[in-house]
């Protein structure tokens, strides 16, 4: 193999905005990744988290091998894949048999290319007969499908990313893009720079970086969007800024909407929502006088138990002014995965068919089952939450789960991980073995994962990209939609003996063209492209039908709408409060959101020290008057518990949020947060429609944490696979967690508390297990259960073990960081000092990632009067990708 | 009138100093004579050791010169040694014959090596370390021979051990204990100074019994030989397994003696007109033999000899340090530990430095401190004063300064 450097144009694997990537690499070994230029999503950006693509998912944290265990108690072994694949068909086959199709499901993900997506709906569907294939998209877009479908009467985005250039009014709301679509967020930035008369509004419970770009921040109750955008058309239409001749020619429904607003006066919305009636007046005034008003939404509205209604009381404004179809203007819902649109074109959700039809339509299943060349397809099926509770009711007895981790995503996850250790045979297809998920796999089969397969994807503005594979998989990993096939191959034999295939794909690219026919003549119609076309003109956004020589950047633009009489529909569903209010005994709301530098279950980005810069670790937000209320300071540890379960973290003052309210992000799960991570405190129940649960809102409780016995450790030159014997040693302490640290240096940490010291023998364990051998700078104080030691080498810190007593983890942390020799009394690194003599404490963390720049940096230089464009030039930070922007600025401007 | 006559025996640093008290409390009060055995005036024993190891003359270490006793009328008698105590007649006897009548004495005799009766030990070239005279033979030796032997790894031989290595010769250490100085350090900081010193350059033999010592056609000591059969050139033989007090002048004049003169906390001895301090005497059962003590002994004895009455010595805290240059070692009190103690220790493996603190309940009770011993003032006042270190404990190994600073809790 060549060892000549070379490039590959394909896309981030994050989320939605589905930027162009280049790997670089050398046919063997990703080496690196830049924005693609030509790509029109980002034209050559990317963000802190695109742009580290290349350090995430080294070998160690893969699945390399099928793995198969033969009872739950055992462990897995390696096998192959004819082994493992006969093994899974001969269990599926069994299943079938005894309980029916029904009792074997799918649930597969958002990240899947549209090919893998394809197979495996075809797979479930086509092949076994059962409806229950749901995907993780059903926590992240399925409000907005109904949203889309039952106001417009398609699952479409209307907009493109140029709109968010081209608008005068951009209403984000329950979205926070500066972290989780920073590219997106980017051009928005640019944007207002040039054009700073452009509005700005978002609204959000929590005062995010995104406001950083408002103009406007309505901080609402959490929930109540429903009320607010019914209150912003009333206004609206008192002020008769509506238009009424759209709404004549092009919609239906508007007089129940009508009466409907009327209970909306801003008098009682600003008492619902929390807000002032002036904030109401400046947002309407905005919206009803803007030539052209966009809006964003994501996971706020969506992860919500009104999340349908969310939608399209949102979509209500745009068909009440007629905005919609032009350049500029439109509900421009955000996608969380890069795929998460490609799920949906390819239909597999439990209710859906290809070609955005419906699994509960007849004339759809008749057609489909014709193309497809079997009898008959089965109806909907069960949606994530609904199919996770047919396991743990022993209903689904066969689960086949690819590249997602509900056992650290799904809300409730005591309930999850109880299902997944009943269910009697668990497929995890994953491309990374570490996930919580992996922990439950009878049978763990290696996928191949980004930069290492090929096939489509579709990214939030309808643009279909060619994924593009820049190395071979590692050990045994094999493409995702090959996987599926190969076991189906396998499954037919048993199921359908002597008839012919249908899983006759030898790449993804038979699967694309057997898949866009059926897109023809529907709202998605992408029957014009190929992956010749697409290498040849770049990414299309359809409609692209056959023969087409573009795509479509805009919808609607002939205010002709995909419902039986052409017109949209208005909506008019009254706002109706959130599932669990905060009353006693759990007073408290818990809302949970994104970091910048973490993406979704940190599968991927858990894997690389460097995204853990900017957040090291779990905490608990909470207003800093609530903090003083309950008598806590920062880092005190506090139990949170909600109905279904608690956990032990620390607290961070956060005066973004509302007081009474508490925020965590959504990232950790078991693996870095002891007690099944955030999703063991969310909430399971959902919206009737999209049957998308309420993750973003639950109730909880608050009470201290009395563990005085605290542990941290970091340990430079281990890493995550040190996890596994670590777990059974940190069983007895309420609080663990742990993460990684660093750069070029990277170490594991560990934060932990109990109530009482462990015997000396567990300390001794744990320094094994750390790889802590002599000489050892050691302070032993056992009767008061103290005991830290420390490694130097070369003069350098590189091993922190402080137990009992951790006062001075942060700035050990930060002499470790620092990497230079010691220079303080090496007794001093032992005392209990949360900072040497003459030397501020300093809770450090890196702001900007992409040049190393930290928060302690940041403040020093606005101490010496800088201001951003100096610190810009000064320090570099907020130079590279610019997703630190949003931050540096809040921080040049806080008083 | 005629001044009260004080007669003291022996000339050390012990004595001494009880004089310069008196002065120091009533300087006229008695007629002063002083008997000692060496030709030398009043000096620093303690500094032998530099002296020994090159980093000091013995000029440098005389304390107080002849013209200091003439100054204070004070009548000197060097080189004579006492040979008898009239205690009916009130007068000493010396061996010229000289004799000094008294209505005060005091006994500074202090102390001699204890060299046991090994075959060999009357050879030349064998010789304890105690004054000026041991460190000249040594001296000597160091520059004629290669190879020193030190029998008893203690402070005493260590010390010379370390002098004699400066001073080129191939040393060895031969010691009884399984580590060194065990009777002031714990294992492990006595194993933690065996390393330093070997990486001195000097040998050790722990656990180890000398057997006896061989001589050449000249009588001069050639080798020492171990119990387990091996044998050890050396043609300078130091031993240093204890020291005996001087107490057989006060036994044969009929005062009480056990292991040194014994006196009460007023340091008078069974004939209250008697005094005795320093090495030679036994308070409360102890000999003590570092300089601290000693010098806390002069202070009461002169303020009764001055007739003030005040004062009791009730005893010290013995501790421990090694005047060895570079090597930084302190123990005091119950260091090893034992019985209803709990310890706190420190290891940088690092810098060479290890400490440990002995609490019984919230007490200091000992402390062992190895390549740092900053805060073994503080250690020895807690030990001394028994105060409670509860409210500081976390803080109490990183010494005063933290101990009392305020802390920011950020937890």
């Amino acid at each position: 193999m060549s060892s000549e450097r070379r490039t590959t144009a394909s896309t981030c694997c994050y989320c939605g905005v589905g930027c162009g990537v280049l790997i670089e690499h050398d046919g063997s070994r990703i080496l690196g990744v830049r924005g693609d230029p030509e790509h029109p999503a980002n034209l050559g950006r990317l963000c802190s988290k695109g742009a580290s693509l290349h350090l995430t998912g080294g070998l160690e944290h893969r699945a390399l091998h099928p793995q198969l265990r033969l009872g739950k108690t055992l462990g897995r072994t390696r096998t192959d894949w004819p082994s493992a694949l006969e093994h899974a068909a001969e269990r599926f086959t069994a299943t079938i048999r005894e309980h029916g199709p029904q009792s074997v499901a799918f649930y597969v993900s958002g990240q899947l290319l549209t090919e893998d997506y394809y197979a495996f709906n075809k797979l479930a569907r086509a092949l076994i007969g059962t409806p229950n294939i749901d995907s993780n998209s059903r926590l992240c877009m399925s409000s907005a499908v109904v949203g889309y479908k039952r106001s417009l009467g398609a699952d479409a985005p209307p907009c493109s990313y140029e709109d968010v250039e081209l608008a005068d009014c951009v209403l984000i709301i329950g979205a926070n893009p500066a972290f989780a679509h920073p590219v997106l967020f980017r051009r928005l930035e640019t944007a207002k720079a040039q054009r700073p008369q452009m509005r700005v509004i978002v609204v959000d419970p929590r005062r995010t970086d995104s406001c950083e770009l408002a103009d406007l921040h309505l901080a609402l109750q959490p929930g109540t969007d429903v009320a607010l955008l019914h209150g912003l058309l009333h206004i609206l239409l008192r002020d008769e800024r509506i238009d009424t001749a759209f709404i004549a020619e092009h919609t239906e429904g508007f007089a129940a909407l009508q009466s409907l607003v009327q209970e909306y006066p801003p008098e009682r919305v600003s008492q619902l929502c929390g807000l002032d009636m002036a904030q109401l007046e400046q947002a309407a005034h905005w919206i009803g006088t803007a030539t052209r008003f966009l809006s964003l939404w994501c996971m706020g509205l969506n992860q919500s138990s009104s999340g349908s209604a969310k939608n399209s009381a949102l979509i209500n404004l745009h068909l009440a002014t007629g905005q919609i179809g032009r350049p500029g203007a439109g509900p421009f819902s955000l996608t969380g995965q890069p795929n998460a649109m490609g799920g949906r074109e390819t239909g597999t959700l439990a209710n859906l068919l290809p070609g955005h039809r419906e699994a509960d339509n007849a004339e759809h299943r008749a057609e489909l089952a014709r193309y497809w060349g079997v009898d008959s397809l089965p109806g909907a099926g069960l949606s994530a939450v609904e199919l996770f509770e047919a396991v743990a009711e022993g209903r689904i007895r066969a689960l086949w789960i690819a590249c997602t981790n509900p056992a650290q995503s799904m809300p409730d996850q005591q309930r999850i991980h109880d299902a997944l250790a009943a269910c009697p045979f668990v497929v995890v297809q994953e491309a990374f073995a570490g996930t919580e998920t992996c922990a439950y796999a009878d049978l763990l089969l290696p996928a191949a994962s980004w930069g290492e397969k090929e096939g489509t994807v579709t990214n939030s503005e309808r643009r279909v990209s060619h994924v593009r594979k820049a190395v071979p998989p590692p050990g045994d990993a094999r493409p995702d939609w090959a996987i599926v096939c190969d076991f189906a191959r396998r499954l037919e034999q048993r199921l359908r003996p002597g008839l012919p295939s249908l899983f006759d794909f030898d790449s993804p690219q038979a699967l694309f063209q057997e898949f866009t026919p059926l897109t023809a003549g529907r709202d998605l119609d992408y029957a014009g492209l190929s992956y010749t076309l697409l290498d040849a003109l770049g990414p299309q956004q359809w409609p692209f039908p056959a023969g087409a020589r573009q795509g479509t950047p805009r919808l609607y633009s002939d205010r002709r709408f995909p419902t039986p009489s052409g017109r949209a529909r208005f909506i008019a569903e009254p706002y109706r409060a959130v599932l669990e209010m905060p009353e006693p005994p759990f007073p408290w709301l818990l809302n949970t959101g994104r970091l910048r530098d973490q993406w979704h279950g940190m599968s991927r980005t858990g894997t690389a020290a460097q995204a853990f810069g900017h957040a090291p670790e779990p905490l608990l937000g909470i207003h800093p008057d609530d903090l003083a209320n309950l008598g806590l300071h920062e880092g005190d540890l506090v139990r949170v518990s909600s109905r279904r379960g608690s956990l032990v973290l620390p607290v961070q003052g956060d005066a973004g949020l509302r007081p009474g309210h508490t925020w965590l992000p959504m990232h950790w799960g078991d693996r870095f947060l002891r007690g099944l991570g955030t999703n063991v405190l969310t909430q399971p129940g959902f919206d009737p429609l999209s049957r998308q649960p309420e993750l973003k809102l639950s109730g909880v409780a608050l009470e201290p944490a009395d563990l005085p016995w605290r542990l941290f450790a970091l340990v430079e030159g281990i890493g995550l696979s040190h996890l596994d014997a670590l777990r059974p040693l940190l069983v007895e302490f309420p609080y663990v967690s742990l993460g990684l640290l660093g750069r070029e240096r990277t170490a594991l940490v560990i934060r932990a508390a109990r109530a009482e010291a462990p015997p000396q023998s567990w300390l001794m364990q744990l320094d094994r297990t750390l790889a802590l051998h002599e000489p050892l700078l050691a302070y032993e104080d056992p009767e008061a259960g103290i005991s830290k030691r420390l490694r130097l080498e070369q003069g350098r810190l590189t091993a922190v073990r402080l137990a009992g007593e951790v006062l001075a983890r942060d700035w050990l942390m930060q002499v470790w960081r620092e990497g230079q020799p010691v220079d303080v009394p090496h007794q001093q690194l032992l005392a209990p000092l949360a900072a040497p003599e003459g030397r501020q404490a300093a809770t450090d963390r890196l702001v900007c990632n992409c040049l190393n720049v930290s928060a302690s940096a940041i403040l020093a230089g606005l101490q010496q009067g800088l201001d951003l464009s100096a610190l810009q030039r000064e320090l570099r930070c907020g130079t590279q990708c610019g997703s630190c922007l949003p931050e540096i600025r809040r921080m040049v401007s806080a008083p | 009138m005629n001044r009260p006559r004080l007669v003291m025996v022996g000339n050390g640093m012990a004595g001494v100093r009880t004089l310069e008290e008196l002065l120091g409390l009533a300087p006229d009060l008695y007629d002063i004579q002083v008997f000692g055995a060496e030709p030398h005036p009043n000096y620093n024993r303690i500094l032998l050791t530099p002296v020994l190891a090159g980093e000091q003359q013995l000029e440098d270490i005389v304390l107080n010169d002849f013209d200091w006793y003439r100054q204070n009328g004070i009548r000197l008698h060097a080189g004579r040694s006492v040979v008898r105590i009239d205690r009916a007649r009130r007068l000493v006897i010396a061996d010229d014959g000289t004799e000094a009548v008294y209505d005060r004495l005091l006994l500074a005799t202090g102390s001699r090596p204890c060299i046991p009766p090994l075959p060999g030990h009357e050879l030349h070239g064998v010789t304890g370390y105690r004054d000026i005279a041991d460190t000249h033979t040594m001296l000597e030796a160091a520059e004629r021979y290669r190879h020193a032997v030190v029998i008893g790894g203690g402070l005493l031989g260590l010390e010379a051990a370390n002098g004699l290595r400066q001073r080129g010769m191939q040393v060895t250490v031969v010691h009884r204990g399984d580590w060194l100085l065990e009777r002031q350090l714990d294992r492990e900081a006595g194993t933690l100074l065996q390393q330093t010193l070997e990486a001195r350059g000097l040998g050790f033999r722990l656990a180890a019994h000398t057997e006896r010592l061989l001589g050449d056609k000249n009588g001069r000591v050639r080798a020492v030989c171990l119990r387990d059969g091996t044998q050890l050139a050396a043609e300078l033989v130091v031993v240093a397994t204890g020291i005996r007090p001087n107490s057989e002048l006060a036994e044969a004049a009929g005062l009480p003696c056990r292991r040194g003169i014994l006196v009460s906390d007023t340091l008078q001895t069974y004939d209250p007109r008697i005094y005795a301090v320093g090495e030679c005497a036994s308070h409360r059962g102890i000999s003590y033999g570092l300089v601290a003590p000693l010098f806390e002994q002069a202070r009461v004895c002169a303020t009764h000899l001055a007739r003030l009455g005040i004062g009791r010595y009730t005893g010290s805290l013995l501790s421990t340090r090694l005047k060895v240059s570079g090597i930084d070692l302190y123990s005091a009190g119950e260091y090893a530990g034992g019985e209803g103690t709990r310890s706190i220790l420190l290891r940088d493996p690092v810098g060479g430095v290890y400490r440990k603190l002995v609490l019984r309940a919230d007490r200091l009770v000992g402390a062992c401190l190895y390549g740092d011993s900053s805060d073994s003032g503080w250690y020895q006042r807690l030990i001394r004063e028994g105060a409670s270190i509860a409210g500081f404990r976390d803080r109490l190994m990183f010494g005063e300064a933290l101990a009392h600073r305020e802390i920011h809790h950020v937890e």
